[in-house]
């Protein structure tokens, strides 16, 4: 059985559409990403996976039960860790989790044995019983991954599990993760506009752009999808014409004023496509990576103003 | 439907409101120091203007002040649930198995006893100020707060649940709260008000708190207690009943 199963979900909000008509399969078991900038409509599409939002139309279905008909079971079935922090501050750490315990039934017995075993997952155990006001965002945002898990989910929903944080600890939340998706059988889905970490982490991962899949595979597949390495040029007159003719050329295109050319082998071609070229300013050859295969399926780069204009969207929508 | 589970869930959210409200001690504090600052000055105030005779005015605003108590912290405590969905905290509870139904009487228990055990302290000092109190109308008293309670929480969470956002929350305390205290009879008796006045009035259902509370503890009053109270129960059933459509409807 699937974990997940969408068909032509829509989710609109007068003229905008912030999800579009997504088709989606998950698997049980699976580490699924979804990757896109800001306001692609990845929290829109969690927030109905999830039962918070209604659907326009279309159909979802999680664990085996309809969003819309079974959001019970739904909810039954599964944990998440939203965007922004959502554990009450003036509560300790244990208090958090006790609430959530209670509020999924969990027998009265197994809460205080339940609750030390998350803690122990994400190493709280020292700070549990101090309020949640003093913990740092990355404590507040483990605090949160193991609330999460508490009820034991089948399925583990994670909107941006690493934003606001710093670097080191967004290794650190990550590494979590991923020692969790090994410990405990089930099925995560992970929103990201970080493309490192979803191409480290994922099983297979949807790119998502204004509320559309414009690419499903996995992350190995994306990539080679791109056709080889990537070489960017930069110069006033370059032999455009004679470039595109060359056999191990397999699409240019132009990128914040440079030119980028999808190339076979670029370590053994690179000296023909310079001396093709002419006069060369700037050059630059490089392994893809999901940045560039997000180019490759958008046309634009991830992170460019729209990312800025994306995000206030997504605050004013939040507020 | 399943008991322990609604139970369970009733106490978690009760347990919070608890928590959070033993938390922040500036909120008890005011709120129960601010009947206080009007009984005191305001009392004392206009008393000294009370030709010789009236009677205690002091006496007669304290029943006011219970009610007031009730309406300024109960109302406020309700609404602050569009606070919840501002920290996020409202997602974490709306994505558990619990029913909307289930989170409405959760909330309103937390905030009931958030806004009773100050009702109740105050009608203790009411006993250390001398107010005439018996035991039965202490009891009766009690029973009023807690019933009026009820209604004014509803009718905060209400509010709430239609408010996106905190910013709209000042507007609660003047388009409500004051109308709703203002009206009910609190400071002043409403026997001799123009008519359309005293048609607002009697649309308030904090006037029959007032009035009830007015006839166990100094036996005046315009109605008798039995029927203050089932007009004010009356007003509990409807925002009840409203209240747990609104929280159905809640969006996020």
């Amino acid at each position: 059985m699937e974990s997940i199963k969408t068909i032509e979900l829509k989710k609109t909000y007068g003229e905008i559409k912030a999800v579009d008509g997504i088709n989606l399969a998950v698997g049980e078991g699976e580490i699924f990403g979804l990757l896109g900038p800001n306001g692609a409509g990845k929290t829109t599409l969690l927030m109905m996976l999830s039962t918070l939002l209604k659907p326009t139309s279309g159909t979802a279905i999680v664990n085996g039960f309809n969003v819309v008909t079974r959001p019970d079971k739904v909810r039954e079935s599964i944990g998440m860790v939203f965007q922004d922090p959502s554990s009450d501050t003036l509560l300790s750490g244990y208090e958090n989790l006790k609430l959530h315990a209670l509020m999924y039934n969990l027998p009265l017995k197994e809460i205080n044995k339940k609750i030390e075993k998350v803690l122990e997952l994400v190493d709280l155990q020292k700070r549990q019983h101090d309020v949640v006001k003093k913990y740092s965002g990355g404590m507040r945002r483990r605090l949160e991954i193991a609330r999460g898990l508490l009820h034991e989910p089948k399925i583990f929903f994670l909107d941006e599990p690493t934003l606001g944080l710093d670097p080191q600890t967004r290794q650190h939340i990550w590494t979590y993760i991923r020692a969790l998706a090994e410990k405990i059988k089930m099925t995560i889905i992970v929103t990201t506009h970080y493309m490192e970490e979803a191409e480290k982490l994922c099983n297979r991962i949807a790119i998502i752009d204004h509320g559309r899949i414009v690419a499903l595979d996995s992350p190995e597949n994306l990539i080679h999808a791109t056709g080889g390495d990537i070489v960017s040029l930069k110069g006033q007159k370059l032999n455009l014409k004679e470039l595109e003719s060359l056999t191990f050329v397999k699409g240019i295109k132009i990128v914040e004023g440079k030119f980028q050319l999808a190339v076979e082998n670029a370590g053994k071609n690179l000296q023909e496509i310079l001396s093709t070229a002419g006069e060369v300013e700037f050059v630059k050859v490089h392994s893809p990576d999901l940045n560039d295969v997000f180019l490759f399926y958008t046309g634009r780069e991830m992170r460019e103003e729209g990312d800025e204009v994306g995000f206030m969207q997504d605050v004013t929508r939040a507020t | 439907m399943n008991i322990r589970k609604v139970l369970k869930g009733l106490y978690a959210l009760w347990f919070r409101e608890f928590r959070v409200f033993t938390r922040e001690k500036s909120r008890i504090i005011s709120s129960v120091c601010l009947p206080l600052f009007w009984y005191f000055i305001f009392g004392n105030g206009v008393g000294s203007a009370m030709p010789a005779g009236a009677g205690n005015y002091q006496h007669f605003i304290f029943p006011g002040f219970l009610a007031m108590t009730i309406i300024f912290t109960g109302l406020f405590a309700g609404a602050y649930i569009v606070w919840d969905k501002k920290i996020d905290f409202l997602k974490e509870v709306l994505i558990t198995p619990l029913s909307r139904t289930t989170v409405f009487f959760g909330k309103a228990m937390g905030s009931m006893t958030d806004a009773l055990i100050q009702s109740y302290f105050l009608l203790l000092i009411g006993i250390v100020l001398g107010i005439p109190f018996t035991l039965s109308s202490i009891l009766l008293s009690m029973l009023m707060l807690f019933v009026f309670a009820n209604g004014l929480i509803s009718l905060g969470l209400i509010i709430g649940s239609f408010m996106e956002s905190p910013e709209g929350y000042g507007l609660i305390s003047s388009f409500v709260i004051y109308p709703i205290f203002l009206l009910s009879g609190a400071l002043y008796p409403l026997d001799n008000l123009p008519g359309w006045m005293k048609l607002l009035t009697r649309l308030d259902p904090a006037t029959y708190a007032v009035d009830g509370l007015r006839a166990v503890i100094l036996g005046t009053s315009s109605m008798s207690f039995t029927a203050n109270l089932l007009v004010v129960l009356g007003f509990d059933v409807i925002m009840m009943f409203v209240g747990t459509w609104a929280f159905k409807r809640m969006k996020l």
